[in-house]
């Protein structure tokens, strides 16, 4: 018998080629399978729809207000959302896995305060601490969330209130700023700067770039997708669910601070008031850009746009000056209920057609 | 296609070894050594052995319970033995996780399909094992043109980039079998694959079946549907109840004695009164007793107190359809009869209760209720309307556990009970003790919290929870399965009390003995359609059992798919 098998497989050819799951031919090309242009159309709109929108507002605003569209409002501006873009990275990896991290606004602050402490000892000190504290966070969520199976909500929540805590100690409630020492290489990877632009943008869009081709070209990118899309299918599939949350958490943590360093950098403090809401922009910032909030969809770039919204959004209202910057918050809302209706509507028209 | 000569070489050499050399035979692929699996109360696999060999189709078979699902989880890393061990080439293995089953060459398609609807379909057919390239990130053109390849040999065109959600159901389950192929398997287990394909669906997957056992790769089939099974199997595996009853080759079982062991009814009578009896309309025109034509001039001398036909049913079912699962299903129940709804698993028998119940949607058919035709009602204008659905799994879908007895029982007629939103504490308890006291219902105290009743109980409580509500027709799902003998016995009486009440009960239960004695008349499903009618006299085993399992004089299996039958 056992010779038989391999016999009989040996004399039956396949009657279909297995494709080499590597090879060093010319890719195949899917021939004649070409999207519809409605759908392609849809489907751009739906990732990139806000791109749509941003370059809409950009391009009324460079009209109607002649100081906006100056090459020092976008330096500004660019600079301003950069912190924010960074801690929305994390949060788009958390929540396309179908997850939430609220600790980020907490996180921010104290890796802020943690790497002005450290940046009396030089600025490889003054990365390392925040980046180690806030690693650890998030490792501790992704841990209680992915092997104790514990809700991201309930267990960010409270490591929100716990790194505000912290940060509450280290700071001596408050009493004590620690100041980044002038003109160290710390501060000047806050607000050093290539041809006006802010080191902080160029870091930030460093990582975008990175977080792309995490999200988009590797597999644990796909594994982000398939486990915010169906987790029960991918562990059956064998993916690693687990070791996937306590990743995309642990970088959330690491995202968060490592912002934190750069905005105490830039602010040559540790300044403890920051951050206090943040996560909520975060969040926004990622649902503006496309990504679902129930996770299994969105991408990186939609991100970046989302936040270069909020960002020019809270530019124009300081541009129009008559309008209470309160009214900024109830803009971002608006944004906010706009596009998650348009993504429903859209992802209606998707599953009819 | 395969030359011929090959795989019928493997074939004739596996049919002359004798079957219990075979189960220790090395050309096992998988094997299953007095495997065992305990869940909390219940031994869902008990000393279970059995062995796919290389090149196989082996179908796995049994009614609900029988283990099947908890067999495949073991094999698939999903679950781990409790006792026993799996062997994957000879060699003794242990899968912690499905991620180590399908390194080792198992792979799974299981029932619904498990894939991630907002992904690709070439993302979903690669995910974890995507094709890269030179600097390790994901070769998308590669993979789209793999996965177009892929599914041409499976008679598909789609596009590859196209979220999965975007497809059929019939065409997603085409994709998990693409990914479950598609990996360097040795074995593939199907279950039940060909519950949401289209016929031609079910033609392609049979050919790629075909195409595996060429390649020498071992399927473990699970399915109902026994054409499909005496199609594509070469042998078969019977489990019932957890324990392991028959492994053999399929070719020359017939289907009667295969429907026997599945249920565990002994065979001697249906081979006395045998397929010849059994004249193919289902309605037993050859018995000359006084209700056998079913047509009712006899009735009034019947010695029961059900129903007579010339009155209203309490509720008419006409031509039910429901994709994939039920078609042109059509039955009446009368008030003060039992009647009982057979059928093996995936018949479509607790699908017709949940749509007579309103828990499932109708595609077409019509349902008259108490002489009123209800289009679209869910579950709450079927409790408005009098119809009680007994579930059958009472734990998922029924029992509260951590709620006591009481509140478990009035749960439904809260509203009854109620005045201006504010519960009647006083009619509750007395509703409560009726039936307590009415049922038998074995507690400490009405306080008590239903999850520590025996299941019989538990059965009673539910059964209570429905009857408040003084329904007019009650639909029983399997009421007695998983309690004990003793209250299975009263649960049984009980249900013949209801009726002589005059509550019109549809019974559905695997169980024969219980359509045969319960039930006044038993309608037969299989695969969705009404399969047979019996009533009075001919409500016996063997005619029941011949119905299950398909009266067609097919006693022998076909060629499998993907060759032709060398002898």
């Amino acid at each position: 018998m056992n010779e038989t098998t391999p016999v009989a497989v040996a004399q039956v050819p396949p009657p279909r080629k297995r494709p080499a799951v590597r090879g060093d031919g010319a890719p195949h090309r899917g021939a004649g399978h070409r999207p519809a242009p409605a759908r392609r159309l849809l489907e751009l709109l739906r990732s990139q729809g806000v791109l749509a929108v941003l370059l809409a507002v950009v391009t009324t605003a460079s009209f109607v207000y002649p100081t906006f569209a100056t090459l020092d409002n976008a330096r500004g501006v660019t600079v301003q959302a950069s912190f924010l873009a960074v801690v929305a990275l994390g949060m788009t990896l958390v929540i396309i896995t179908g997850g939430i991290d609220l600790s980020v606004g907490s996180v921010f602050a104290l890796g802020g305060v943690l790497a002005a402490w450290a940046s009396q000892w030089g600025v490889l000190p003054a990365l390392l601490a925040p980046l180690l504290v806030c690693g650890a966070i998030g490792l501790l969520n992704g841990f209680l969330i992915a092997r104790a199976a514990m809700a991201p909500f309930i267990v960010t929540l409270a490591t929100l209130l716990a790194a505000r805590g912290l940060l509450l100690a280290v700071t001596d409630e408050g009493a004590t700023t620690y100041l980044v020492p002038k003109g160290s290489a710390f501060a000047g990877l806050g607000q050093g700067s290539v041809w006006g632009f802010g080191h902080p943008v160029l870091i930030a869009l460093v990582l975008f770039g990175a977080g792309g081709l995490l999200l988009q070209r590797t597999s644990s990118g796909q594994t982000l997708f398939a486990v915010g899309g169906s987790s029960d299918a991918a562990t059956l599939m064998g993916l690693p669910v687990a070791r996937t949350k306590l990743l995309v958490y642990t970088l959330s943590g690491l995202l968060a601070g490592l912002a934190g360093a750069l905005n105490a950098a830039r602010l040559s403090s540790g300044v403890t008031i920051v951050g206090v809401g943040m996560e909520l922009d975060a969040i926004s910032a990622v649902v503006i850009g496309g990504t679902l909030l129930a996770g299994g969809a969105g991408s990186i770039s939609g991100t970046l746009w989302g936040v270069l919204l909020l960002a020019v959004i809270q530019n124009l209202i300081n541009q129009i000056g008559s309008l209470n910057s309160s009214y900024q918050s109830v803009v971002s809302g608006g944004f906010l209920i706009v596009v998650v209706v348009a993504q429903r509507c859209l992802a209606r028209g998707r599953r009819a057609g | 296609m395969a030359p011929p000569e090959a795989v019928p070489q493997q074939e004739q050499e596996q049919k002359q070894v004798p079957e219990q050399v075979r189960q220790s035979a090395p050309a096992a692929v998988l094997e299953a050594r007095s495997v065992s699996k305990r869940f909390p109360g219940v031994m869902a696999l008990d000393d279970v052995s059995f062995s796919l060999r290389a090149g196989e189709t082996h179908a796995l078979v049994g009614e609900n319970g029988a283990g099947k699902s908890t067999l495949i989880k073991v094999l698939t890393g999903v679950h781990r033995p409790d006792g026993g061990e799996l062997r994957l080439g000879g060699q003794p293995v242990r899968f912690a996780r499905p991620f180590e089953a399908q390194q080792a060459g198992i792979s799974t398609i299981h029932q619904e399909v498990n894939l991630v609807p907002l992904m690709s379909v070439a993302r979903n057919i690669f995910l974890g094992r995507e094709p890269k390239n030179r600097i390790g990130l994901i070769d998308f053109a590669r993979m789209h043109g793999e996965a177009t390849e892929l599914l041409d040999g499976f008679g598909i065109r789609v596009d590859p980039r196209k979220p999965l959600h975007t497809l059929g159901i019939g065409t997603q389950q085409m994709v998990a079998l693409a990914r479950a192929v598609s990996v360097d398997a040795q074995v593939v287990i199907m279950d039940e694959p060909t519950s949401s394909l289209e016929p031609r669906e079910v033609e392609t997957l049979f050919r790629i079946i075909g195409n595996l056992r060429c390649q020498g790769i071992a399927v473990l089939y699970v399915s109902h549907r026994m054409d499909e099974l005496y199609r594509i199997c070469d042998r078969v595996t019977v489990l019932r109840d957890g324990r392991h009853i028959h492994t053999g080759d399929l070719a020359g079982l017939g289907r009667v004695r295969l429907v026997s062991m599945m249920l565990g009814r002994d065979l001697s009578e249906a081979r006395r009164t045998g397929l010849t009896r059994f004249d193919g309309d289902g309605r037993g025109d050859g018995h000359g007793d006084g209700r056998g034509d079913g047509h009712g001039e006899e009735r009034d001398e019947g010695n029961d107190v059900a129903g007579t036909p010339e009155r209203t049913p309490a509720l008419t079912a006409t031509r039910l359809n429901r994709r994939h699962q039920l078609h042109d299903i059509s039955l009446s129940l009368y008030g003060g009869e039992v009647l009982g709804l057979g059928g093996l698993l995936g018949s479509g028998r607790s699908e017709t209760a949940k749509v007579l119940a309103g828990a499932l949607s109708l595609d077409s058919g019509e349902l008259t209720v108490g002489g009123r035709t209800l289009r679209r009602m869910g579950s709450a204008g079927a409790i408005r309307a009098g119809i009680s659905l007994l579930p059958e799994d009472r734990k998922a879908e029924g029992i509260v556990p951590g709620l006591s007895v009481r509140e478990n029982i009035v749960l439904a007629a809260m509203p009854r009970l109620s005045r201006f939103g504010v519960v009647s504490r006083r009619k509750q308890d007395r509703v409560v003790d009726i039936f307590m006291r009415r049922l038998r219902i074995k507690a400490s105290s009405p306080e008590q919290p239903v999850g520590e009743l025996s299941g019989g109980n538990q059965q009673k409580v539910l059964l209570a929870r429905w009857l408040c509500l003084e329904p007019k027709v009650l639909l029983l799902d399997e009421p007695t399965r998983g309690i004990d003998v003793g209250a299975k016995a009263e649960v049984q009486s009980l249900i013949d009390d209801l009726a002589r009440e005059g509550l019109a009960v549809l019974l559905i239960s695997s169980d024969i003995e219980e359509l045969i004695e319960g039930a006044d008349r038993v309608v037969v499903l299989r695969g969705g359609s009404v399969a047979g009618e019996l009533e009075g006299d001919a409500v016996t085993e063997s005619r029941l059992l011949e119905a299950l399992a398909d009266h067609s004089p097919a006693p022998t299996g076909k060629a499998p798919a993907g060759q032709e039958d060398p002898r």
